[in-house]
């Protein structure tokens, strides 16, 4: 009996230890970035609920894991009732949702966007401090260095061109996460090249006198727009002929979070795929 | 036959200028050739695969809108009947949205300008019984408006309740019209229906004449009015349907067109139809070109810049049918 008493105290002293007295034990997060690095990084009990997007495939790629969470819309109401010590959000969440939960006394941790591979690690860290879960996110800090090492290529002495292109025209740069990872994957930016530093808007006719090797288009969204016809027009198909409908998982690309390795594999890939055709 | 000659030198110099306009840095010749004798490289496929549909397109539609609003005046003797003001092109737009958010676009070719007609066809229709045969300005006014009004309503609601994100922001596209990144498998999609609807519409040139000297003489002369109502409302639908269909709707060409031509052939219906379309042809052009000059990186809407054009005109014209006591 006595053992069993113990054993009960021990399992909830294993549970609770690497949680500093301080830190926090009802955190919700309403950003779909935050969501992810919080579930990596979190005790188990610590996070309370996730944002809807965490469920959403198309950009999620913790679906199965935020499926564990009672998802929240992300609006302050909603949030507090639900009585957090502490709210995850993004610097592009609404302004005033999480301004309202500061009124309403709610500590909130707002995380931004990562524009580069360091960034990555950066966030990691500081979930790991909001948290009280340093080690943790240390452990995952040294993980990723340790994968991205590992996806380190001989770089090519001819990168392949290449052009991001998603909805509505819009294209990045060097200096965002995906124009990072780009680079990584050893692969030169067209955007780039015609002077698009962050992201913006790429006319079609720009895009073809660019002649990349290919062109990454990003995943569609559920249901028909007008903006996401551009990725299907006649002129994108010509310049796909290097890597046929090349595509780029949104999910792996759109927060920093180590998922980002698993894009920097698949570019490495088609990499590969377009040296190997130009040889 | 003066006016002819100008009217097409106009859209011929105008076409080659939307064909030399953009935003990828060609010369015009090296353009111009590339289109032509076409070969390898990334010149023939910016010009034939991006500029010329555009072009053909600009002449199309515009040529659409400025026919359909030259017969729905002649038809209602009123100056104010323009497609886009009276309802008609709100109305096709909804029908277009419609039919791309419940995959009838997708699942056959024609679906997207069918549905579009079918949207006008209701427009036109409503308009006519709203306003009557022989409505008055304000009646005919007020009834685009509240047709106007609804089709826009749904088209929102509609784009709104779409599970895309991006469907949403495209309200702006479906009431102001763009031409942007089209491609040649949207002339194929609006030509056929651009083109009945335009031999309709052609035909209707001597009912339209002889309708100015009044119902009863026009019947005299052989006209059967309920023939001439029926072409002009299934001719309208089936222009302004296609052209929206593929481009949005684009408003006030077929009130200025019209307008400015009148004079040039003695106030005619019948030759006004030929004239206004070359006109609209014209004018859509050259409002294309001005959208890629102005903003050549951003998609600048075309009813932006007819309407900039088109609704100092329209305050002009209320202001003459007030004047005038009608």
């Amino acid at each position: 009996m006595r053992v069993a008493a113990l054993s009960l105290c021990a399992a909830v002293w294993a549970a609770t230890a690497p949680t500093w007295a301080d830190s926090p034990a009802r955190v919700v997060s309403i950003n779909v970035c935050t969501d992810q690095l919080a579930m990596l990084v979190a005790d188990s009990g610590q996070l309370v609920s996730v944002s809807q997007l965490a469920s959403d495939p198309r950009i999620s790629a913790m679906t199965e894991q935020a499926a564990r969470y009672p998802a929240n819309s992300s609006r302050a109401e909603e949030v507090y009732l639900m009585r957090p010590d502490l709210v995850l959000a993004g610097s592009f969440t609404a302004r005033a949702t999480v301004d309202m939960l500061r009124r309403l006394d709610i500590p909130v941790a707002v995380f931004d966007p990562a524009y580069s591979l360091a960034d990555v690690r950066d966030r990691l860290v500081q979930m790991g401090d909001v948290l009280g879960r340093e080690v943790r996110a240390a452990g995952l800090v040294a993980e990723f260095d340790a994968t991205l090492e590992s996806l380190r290529d001989a770089a090519a002495a001819t990168p392949p061109r290449v052009a991001l292109y998603y909805a509505n025209g819009y294209t990045s740069g060097e200096n965002t996460l995906a124009g990072q990872i780009l680079d990584y994957a050893g692969l030169a930016n067209v955007a780039t090249e015609q002077g698009f530093a962050a992201g913006g808007f790429m006319p079609l006719e720009v895009l073809a006198m660019a002649t990349p090797e290919t062109v990454i288009t990003g995943s569609p969204y559920r249901g028909p727009a007008r903006a996401e016809e551009i990725k299907s027009h006649p002129v994108i198909g010509v310049l796909q002929r290097g890597v046929p409908r090349a595509r780029l998982a949104d999910r792996d690309w759109t927060c920093g979070t180590p998922f980002v390795l698993r894009a920097i594999a698949d570019m490495t890939e088609l990499r590969r795929a377009l040296q190997e055709d130009a040889q | 036959m003066r006016l002819a000659v100008t009217l097409i030198a106009l859209v011929a110099v105008l076409f080659v200028a939307a064909l030399v306009t953009g935003p990828a840095d060609i010369g015009p010749f090296e353009s111009l050739l590339a289109l032509i004798a076409g070969g390898e490289g990334p010149m023939p496929l910016v010009m034939r695969e991006i500029r010329l549909p555009r072009a053909l397109l600009a002449v199309l539609i515009g040529g659409s809108l400025g026919l359909a609003g030259a017969a729905m005046q002649g038809y209602l003797r009123n100056p104010l009947a323009d497609p886009g003001l009276i309802g008609v092109s709100g109305s096709a737009a909804f029908g277009a949205v419609l039919a791309i958010q419940t995959g009838l676009a997708a699942a056959f070719a024609l679906g997207l300008p069918l549905a579009a007609l079918g949207g006008a066809l209701f427009g036109v229709f409503a308009v006519l019984v709203l306003a009557g045969p022989r409505g008055s300005s304000l009646t005919l006014i007020l009834a685009g408006i509240a047709i106007s009004a609804l089709a826009g309503a749904f088209t929102s609601l509609v784009l709104n309740l779409a599970p895309n994100p991006f469907a949403a922001n495209e309200i702006v596209f479906w009431m102001m019209g763009s031409l942007a990144d089209r491609s040649m498998t949207h002339v194929w999609i609006a030509l056929p229906l651009i083109l009945a609807g335009a031999l309709m519409l052609a035909t209707l040139s001597r009912g339209l004449d002889a309708l100015t000297l009044g119902e009863d003489a026009a019947e005299a002369m052989g006209i059967s009015l309920r023939r001439l109502r029926l072409t002009l409302i299934f001719g309208t639908a089936a222009v302004v349907g296609a052209s929206t269909a593929v481009a949005g709707a684009i408003g006030f060409v077929g009130l200025v067109v019209p307008h400015l031509l009148r004079p040039f052939v003695g106030s005619r219906p019948g030759a006004l139809l030929w004239a206004s379309t070359l006109g609209g042809a014209a004018m859509l052009l050259a409002a294309d070109i001005a959208v890629r000059i102005i903003l050549p990186a951003r998609d600048l809407k075309l009813g932006v810049v007819t309407a900039l054009v088109g609704a100092p005109l329209f305050l002009h014209l209320i202001y003459r049918t007030r004047r005038d006591g009608l």
